[in-house]
């Protein structure tokens, strides 16, 4: 039951301490009551057909138990690409490790129009800070790692205080977006990727070498899990999700194991992997929906663009950083030439010189710091994005074949029953009739979950497509205010230098 | 030369002297060079070669009856462009350096008109009939081939170390050698780190320019949120552009002014290393004779005395020379390189509230777009 699968997580192995009861602020009022969580818990022991438990939310098309029966099936027809998404090794990342797992908000899951807009509106205003700071080397050589404090500033009431402050190391956030994967991406949430890691820019830090590479290394991670952290809690299910919460408030995270899992080249591997069991499908998905198509056509050809963007800007920081390197050493050399020259005048306006290059050297470093946080991670970061996007179309896939699988099933059983017709061994025909049922059960559940998973997409994706715009916007906007800066300090310079020329006398 | 300075006066202002045009034809760059007559309004303008600049330079250096012409600064001519097409860039660069940069040829123009404004601007060199026939005569001079200058290019590195580190018998000299090697030394250390400067910001430029470009490929009309999309792409790609044009200019910026200056700088240090070298030469020259007389027996001492008293007039003579040289050198550079940095400074200023004032535009505009 509660085995090596992800359906421990979401049921959480009896232990049933559901969410706090929402106020006013909380637009997902639990449609379903309180007491349905402890049920749902209890649905993993039971081999469940649609429909049998009685708490069915009347607002609700959709029997949220029916996504529990989901997952049970789930386990039972041992799919084998479900695998990546826990784990590379044979121990994954969920089980032993968290007991206080609680189950998911159910209604999440699906939601109504009214609460889509109100949602949207929330993101907007999402009163929800997070910084991640002060990164500290724990431990010597090998053993050694970064921990880093994440600052939590909000007003929500999910949170239990105003402010909290905890350490989280690296694969603490592996961790948390693991849990986050296996609960949500087969639902058709699009999940943020968690930050790449890195095997040689790590080993150089636990080394202790205090050099500018590794000080830059740490502060690129530190800006990475801060903006990781920021993009999963603007995602409305995300926030409310108690393995989020818990990351953000508990003083003791339990160690998360196996964190191969879900980097962004994990996510590449399932996703390909997917793509292949996909492909080994005897028939080809029809799309009857040409959304679909056009979508992932559109993701495709935006995962090309956004690479090559991503390799230009790289190229751009390159050149910055070595007319940074030019500049301080053109700068040494007029101040040796101002201190060859004998004219006091010229001298000293080649020693300005030397300064006002020094200077300007200094702002080619934080140009280059710009082109690099701003643009190059950003494009960086959707390159991720879009391949965990990808990664859900290619759920959805599954979902579709799985239905399929289902019907195909069924096919057979009602041919196995006509065969026993004619023979006459009563039992077996019951047996046969049953599993008619049970199948024609599976078949509507398939369906039923090809839609669901098809609605969250569309939902999903058109969030995605609004966040993107503003991210950029956002990031074009703070880029010219970085360069006006750079200017005006320049004219600063410049003003402050053309004295001191026009003084040689 | 034959008759009195007087008559031999230039006939142009030096100041007039410019480059106006330089054409290409295959291997070899014509330049086209006006003047002003000096007594007149009328224009001159001749269009001479490379070898034609060569011949003017030999002959300065050939001139006769100029007394103690070695201890003139000689105006420094660039090296020769070589514009074939298997010449790249780096080969450019390393002959000409900054002088290689800048469109069609303009820093080298640049260079040939500061040369040849020097050379006319010269209180002895400009009475040169040679620099008179080169700006007037519509026939290229560089057809009649003079004698070759008696000053070869200082080439023999070991034997020259020993020259030059020879001591000098007059302090003033002395100090002026020493400061002269780390100036020399300084200036062209401090020339090619301005080169390298100025490469990394073109090579900046063309970086966001490709950027630029790979932003527009990005544009998408597919549905509502592609459209978006596609806008925001657009806009970074012209803030991109400005970036690109920003550097250009400041590249541009660099060269003309500042790197023209050390280059002349540098090369004028080295011209003064080797008035100082020649001089240095003829000292030797004097104390071996010196030595000579004294050691020598009676029959030769007479010959030996006259001759040394023929050296020690020419050094002298040199030497009275080259300090007006170096006074004259010392502020006319001080006033050069002023000019310079100021005009380099300047044109930094202006480019930078440009484009201060254009970022600040687009600043606003995506303000007033995105709070929509």
């Amino acid at each position: 039951m509660s085995e090596d699968r992800e359906a421990p997580a979401l049921l959480g192995a009896a232990h049933t301490d559901p969410p706090e009861p929402q106020d006013a602020e909380d637009l997902f009022v639990s449609v379903a009551s309180v007491t349905e969580c402890p049920e749902a818990a209890r649905l993993s022991a039971e081999d469940l057909s649609p429909g049998s438990d009685g708490h069915k939310d009347p607002d609700d098309p959709d029997d949220p138990d029916d996504l529990f029966a989901e997952a049970t099936e789930e386990v039972s027809l041992d799919s084998p690409e479900r695998q990546p998404i826990l784990s590379d090794g044979p121990s994954p990342a969920i089980t032993p490790v968290t007991p206080v797992t609680i189950s998911p908000r159910l209604d999440v899951f699906d939601r109504s129009l009214d609460q889509d807009e109100e949602e949207e509106e929330n993101r907007d205003t999402l009163d929800i800070q997070i910084s991640v700071s002060d990164p500290e080397k724990v431990g010597d050589g090998m053993n050694a790692f970064m921990v880093y404090k994440v600052t939590t500033k909000t007003s929500l009431s999910i949170f239990s205080r105003d402010e909290v402050c905890v350490k989280r190391r690296f694969s603490d956030f592996l961790g948390l977006h693991s849990k986050l994967a296996s609960k949500y991406m087969h639902m058709g949430f699009i999940v943020p990727p968690a930050p790449e890691k890195s095997i040689v820019g790590m080993t150089k830090v636990k080394v202790g070498k205090e050099d500018l590479s590794s000080v830059e290394f740490v502060e690129k991670r530190r800006s990475a899990l801060e903006r990781y952290l920021l993009r999963t809690v603007k995602h409305p299910a995300l926030l409310k999700d108690p393995d989020v919460l818990q990351f953000l408030e508990s003083s003791e995270l339990p160690r998360a194991v196996s964190t191969q899992a879900l980097s962004g080249a994990g996510i590449l591997r399932m996703v390909n992997k997917a793509a292949d069991a996909v492909n080994k499908m005897t028939i080809k998905m029809n799309e009857s929906d040409a959304w679909f198509e056009e979508k992932q056509q559109q993701f495709e050809n935006l995962d090309v663009q956004l690479r090559k963007l991503h390799a230009s800007v790289e190229s751009l920081v390159c050149h910055r950083k070595e007319l940074s390197v030019n500049t301080a050493a053109f700068a040494k050399s007029a101040a040796m030439l101002g201190n060859s020259e004998d004219h006091t005048a010229l001298s000293r306006a080649l020693s300005q010189l030397a300064e006002v290059e020094e200077k300007i050297d200094q702002l080619h470093q934080e140009q280059a710091n710009a082109d690099f946080y701003l643009i190059s991670e950003l494009l960086g970061d959707y390159v991720r994005l879009i391949t965990a996007v990808r990664g859900v179309f290619d759920q959805r896939m599954k979902t579709w074949g799985k239905w399929q699988d289902a019907q195909l099933m069924l096919q057979r059983k009602r041919e196995a029953e006509a065969k026993l017709q004619y023979a006459s061994k009563p039992e077996k025909l019951q047996q046969a009739r049953d599993e008619i049922r049970e199948w024609e059960g599976k078949v509507q559940q398939g369906e039923r979950d090809f839609e669901q998973i098809s609605r969250n997409i569309r939902r999903e994706v058109g969030q995605f497509e609004k966040e993107r715009v503003k991210d950029f916007r956002v990031v074009i906007m703070k880029y010219l205010e970085s360069l006006v800066h750079s200017q005006q300090q320049l004219i600063k310079y410049w003003e402050a230098f053309l004295p001191e020329a026009k003084a040689i006398a | 030369m034959e008759g009195s300075s007087a008559e031999a006066a230039l006939s142009v202002s030096a100041n007039s002297i410019r480059i106006t045009d330089v054409t290409q034809d295959g291997d070899v760059l014509t330049f086209a060079i006006a003047s002003q007559k000096l007594n007149s309004s009328a224009g001159v303008c001749v269009f001479r070669m490379y070898e034609d600049f060569d011949w003017l330079q030999q002959s300065l250096f050939s001139e006769e009856n100029l007394p103690g012409l070695q201890g003139i600064i000689f105006p420094p001519l660039p090296s020769k462009a070589l514009p074939s097409q298997s010449n790249t860039q780096t080969k450019a660069l390393k002959q000409l350096g900054f002088l290689a940069l800048g469109q069609d040829w303009q820093s080298y123009c640049k260079a040939l008109e500061f040369y040849l404004q020097q050379v006319a601007a010269h209180p002895t060199l400009c009475k040169c009939k040679a620099l008179d026939s080169f700006l007037i005569n519509s026939e290229s001079p560089g057809k009649q081939r003079g004698r070759k200058g008696i000053f070869n290019r200082l080439s023999q590195a070991v034997e020259e170390m020993r020259k030059e580190s020879h001591k000098d018998v007059d302090n003033f000299f002395q100090n002026e050698r020493n400061k002269n090697t780390n100036l020399a030394a300084s200036s062209k250390v401090a020339t090619e780190k301005l080169l390298d400067v100025v490469m990394t910001e073109q090579k900046l430029a063309v970086a966001c320019g490709h950027f630029a470009t790979s932003l527009h490929l990005c544009v998408n009309q597919d549905d509502a949120a592609a459209v978006a999309f596609s806008k925001v792409c657009l806009k970074l790609s012209d803030v991109i552009e400005a970036v690109k044009r920003n550097y250009e200019k400041v590249a541009s910026n660099n060269l003309s002014t500042l790197g023209l200056g050390l280059d002349l700088e540098s090369r004028y240090q080295e011209s003064e290393k080797e008035m100082l070298f020649r001089r240095t030469c003829k000292l030797i020259e004097l104390e071996t004779v010196r030595k000579g007389t004294e050691k020598a027996k009676a029959n030769k001492r007479e010959v030996m005395e006259a001759f040394q008293k023929a050296v020690e007039k020419e050094f002298n003579l040199i030497s009275s020379v080259a300090k007006q040289e170096i006074e004259r050198f010392h502020s006319s550079r001080v006033k050069v390189l002023k000019t310079f940095l100021i005009g380099w400074c300047e044109l930094q200023l202006n480019t930078a509230k440009e484009f201060a004032e254009l970022y600040s535009q687009h600043l606003e505009a995506c303000r007033n777009m995105y709070s929509e």
